[in-house]
C-alpha cells in the first residue's frame, strides 16, 4: 500500500509486518512515536504481541534478551541517552547471540541537552557485536527494519541488528512509503539455542580464560559471514519487492574525481550537492555509507574523498573518516558537520567539495578553525 | 521544486497543516515531504514547518531558506519573526487575516481562517482549528487540487466540519 508517513511510523509498520512476539520499550524523544504506534497496534489487535512497558532502557534490553532467549522474535527502539543507559545489556545481547532488532533514532548526547540528529550515540556502541545499518529515507527505514529481522535471525549470523535513522530529520519527516505483503520473506522465528525446559542448559555461566576467546572469535566469524548474508537478503528483497540496497548507496560515482562519503540524511542531501557540482563541471559523486558494522570494503582508489562525520571521537577524529582512512589508506578531507542537528545544506556540502583539503580536518561553522 | 514555509504558534496546528498539505500533494501524484522544525516547543511559541512538492523524488532534508510560499497562521508572529525572510522574488504570502496586512510585499493573499473555523465551531482546547481550512485556501491557489485537499483531510480527520471549513476557505479566498 502506498501512503505517506514519518520515519518513525515506517519503522513501526515494518515491525507490525514482522510480528515480533515481544516488544519491550521505554519512550524517548525522538523515538517515542515508534513505540507509541506499536502499542496502538497491540491495543487495537493489529499486532499479536506482548508489549512490555518497562521502567528503563536497561530493562527494555534485558526483557528483550529474556524473551529472545526464550525463542521469541523481539524488538525495541531507543535513542541517545536511552541507548547509553542500556549499554551493558547491548553487549550482553550480542554475546548471548540473540537476534534482537532495535531501532535507534540517532540523537546527540548531553550536555548541553539536545534532541537533534547526531551519530555519536550509535557509534559509541561500535564494539558491542551488533550489526549496524543507517538509513536515508522513510522507505528505507521500513525496508531496512524488515530485512534486519531476516539478517539477524540467519543461523550464519545470530547477532542483533541496530537500524539507525536520523532524529527529527528522518524520524519526523513525512515522505512516501510503500508497505509490502511480506508473505514468507521472514521465516518463523527459530533460535537453535532457545531455552528448552525439556533440555536444561546453562546460559552465560562462568567462562574461563581457556574458552572465553573462542566465543569472541565466533562473534567475529559471524560478523564476517554477515556480509554475505546481508547481500543475500538484500538481493532477495530486491527480487520480491523491487527495491535494491547495498553496503553503500553510490550516486554518480563511476567517473568521479571526488567522492563525498556521508551517513544518513546528509548522505541523501549530498546527492543534490553532487548534481550542482556536476553542473559546474566538477566530476563529483557521493557514497552513502549504509552498513557500519560489518564495515564494507569500499572502492575509493584514485579519487579525492570528502568524509562528512555527524559524530566525533574526541582526541582522534571523525569516526567515519578514520574508518575510511584505515580501510582504504586514503587520507580524506574530514568535515565535522551536523552535530546536534546543526543545519547543513546541499550548498554547504558542495562547498566542502570545492574547498577540499585532503588530509585535513575541518569543523563546519567553527570560524577560528575553518 | 516548490517550497513552502508555514509560520504558526505552538498548538495552532501548523505541523498538522504541513502534513495535510504534503498528503494532499501526494494524492495529486506529486512527491512531497513535510517536516516541522522542532525546537523547544511550547504552546504559543512561534514555530515553523516546511513542505516541499516536486515531480521528482525529494532528497533535501535541510530547512527551507528561500521559500516560494510563506503561510502565516497567526499574523501576531509578524511582530517578532521576519516571516518574509528569504522569500523568493515573485514569491507568495498567505495570511490568516480578515484584512490586508501592512508591510506584506509581493503577492500577498489573506483569508479569515479563524473566522471560518469559528463559524464551523471547529475549536479544540479553546483554539480555533486552522490547519484544515488552510488546505481549502491552498487548493484555491492551485498548490494542490481541491479533491486531493478534501481527501487528505478525510484521511486524517473523521469530523466533516473540517471539510466544510476547507470548502469555505476555498470560496472565500480571492485570487
Amino acid at each position: 500500500m502506498l501512503t505517506i508517513a514519518t520515519g518513525n511510523k515506517a519503522v513501526a509498520a515494518a515491525v507490525k509486518a514482522a510480528k515480533p512476539g515481544v516488544v519491550a520499550a521505554y519512550p524517548i524523544t525522538p523515538q517515542t512515536e515508534i513505540v507509541e504506534q506499536i502499542a496502538d497496534y497491540v491495543t487495537d489487535g493489529d499486532l499479536e504481541s506482548r508489549y512490555i512497558p518497562v521502567e528503563s532502557e536497561h530493562s527494555a534490553m534485558a526483557a528483550c534478551i529474556g524473551a529472545s532467549a526464550g525463542g521469541v522474535r523481539t524488538f525495541t527502539a531507543t535513542s541517545s541517552h536511552g541507548l547509553l543507559y542500556m549499554h551493558e545489556m547491548v553487549h550482553w545481547a550480542a554475546g548471548a547471540r540473540l537476534p534482537i532488532v532495535m531501532a535507534n533514532v540517532n540523537r546527540a548526547l548531553g550536555p548541553g541537552w539536545n534532541t537533534w540528529a547526531e551519530h555519536t550515540d550509535a557509534f559509541s556502541q561500535r564494539d558491542t557485536g551488533w550489526l549496524q545499518v543507517f538509513v536515508g529515507t522513510v522507505q528505507e527505514a521500513y525496508d531496512a527494519t524488515l530485512m534486519a529481522f531476516k539478517i539477524a535471525e540467519d543461523e550464519r549470523v545470530l547477532l542483533p541488528v541496530m537500524v539507525n535513522l536520523d532524529g527529527f530529520a528522518l524520524s519526523h519527516i513525512m515522505q512516501s512509503l510503500e508497505t509490502v505483503e511480506i508473505g514468507d520473506f521472514l521465516p518463523p522465528f527459530h533460535l537453535p539455542h532457545a531455552i528448552d525446559t525439556e533440555n536444561p542448559c546453562g546460559y552465560g555461566p562462568m567462562t574461563g580464560p581457556a574458552d572465553y576467546f573462542r566465543f569472541r572469535w565466533d562473534i567475529e566469524r559471524s560478523m564476517r559471514d554477515a556480509r554475505g548474508v546481508i547481500a543475500d537478503v538484500e538481493r532477495e528483497f530486491a527480487e520480491r519487492f523491487g527495491r535494491t540496497y547495498g553496503p553503500t548507496e553510490d550516486y554518480r560515482c563511476e567517473d568521479a574525481d571526488v567522492v563525498v562519503v556521508a551517513v544518513g540524511t546528509l548522505g541523501k542531501e549530498a546527492e543534490v550537492a553532487i548534481d550542482r557540482l556536476r553542473d559546474e563541471g566538477i566530476k563529483a559523486g557521493s557514497m552513502r555509507l549504509r552498513w557500519f558494522r560489518p564495515f564494507p570494503d569500499l572502492d575509493l582508489s584514485g579519487r579525492d574523498v570528502v568524509v562528512i562525520d555527524r559524530d566525533y571521537s574526541f582526541g582522534f577524529g571523525g569516526v567515519v573518516a578514520h574508518s575510511i582512512r584505515s580501510k582504504t589508506g586514503i587520507e580524506p578531507y574530514s568535515v565535522i558537520a551536523g552535530l546536534g542537528g546543526q543545519e547543513v545544506t546541499y550548498n554547504d556540502i558542495a562547498d566542502f567539495v570545492r574547498n577540499r583539503r585532503p588530509g585535513e580536518e575541518t569543523w563546519f561553522g567553527v570560524s577560528d578553525h575553518v | 521544486m516548490y517550497e513552502i514555509r508555514i509560520h504558526s504558534r505552538g498548538g495552532q496546528g501548523g505541523v498538522t497543516a504541513a502534513k495535510l498539505l504534503a498528503l494532499a500533494a501526494f494524492r495529486d501524484g506529486k512527491h512531497a515531504t513535510a517536516c516541522p522544525f522542532y525546537g523547544a516547543e511550547r504552546r504559543g511559541a512561534p514555530v515553523v514547518s516546511f513542505v516541499r512538492i516536486d515531480d521528482q523524488p525529494i532528497k533535501v532534508y535541510s530547512q527551507i531558506h528561500e521559500p516560494d510560499l510563506v503561510i502565516v497562521l497567526d499574523t501576531s508572529i509578524m511582530d517578532v519573526v521576519d516571516v518574509l525572510q528569504g522569500l523568493k522574488d515573485g514569491g507568495t504570502v498567505l495570511l490568516n487575516s480578515a484584512h490586508p496586512v501592512a508591510g506584506c510585499n509581493g503577492t500577498c493573499r489573506h483569508v479569515d481562517l479563524t473566522g471560518i473555523a469559528l463559524a464551523q465551531n471547529l475549536v479544540v482546547a479553546g483554539s480555533p482549528i486552522l490547519n484544515t481550512p488552510v488546505l481549502g485556501a491552498l487548493a484555491k491557489m492551485d498548490i494542490v487540487t481541491l479533491p486531493s485537499a478534501l481527501q487528505a483531510i478525510r484521511e486524517m480527520f473523521a469530523d466533516e466540519r473540517n471539510v466544510k471549513a476547507a470548502e469555505a476557505a476555498y470560496e472565500e479566498l480571492k485570487v
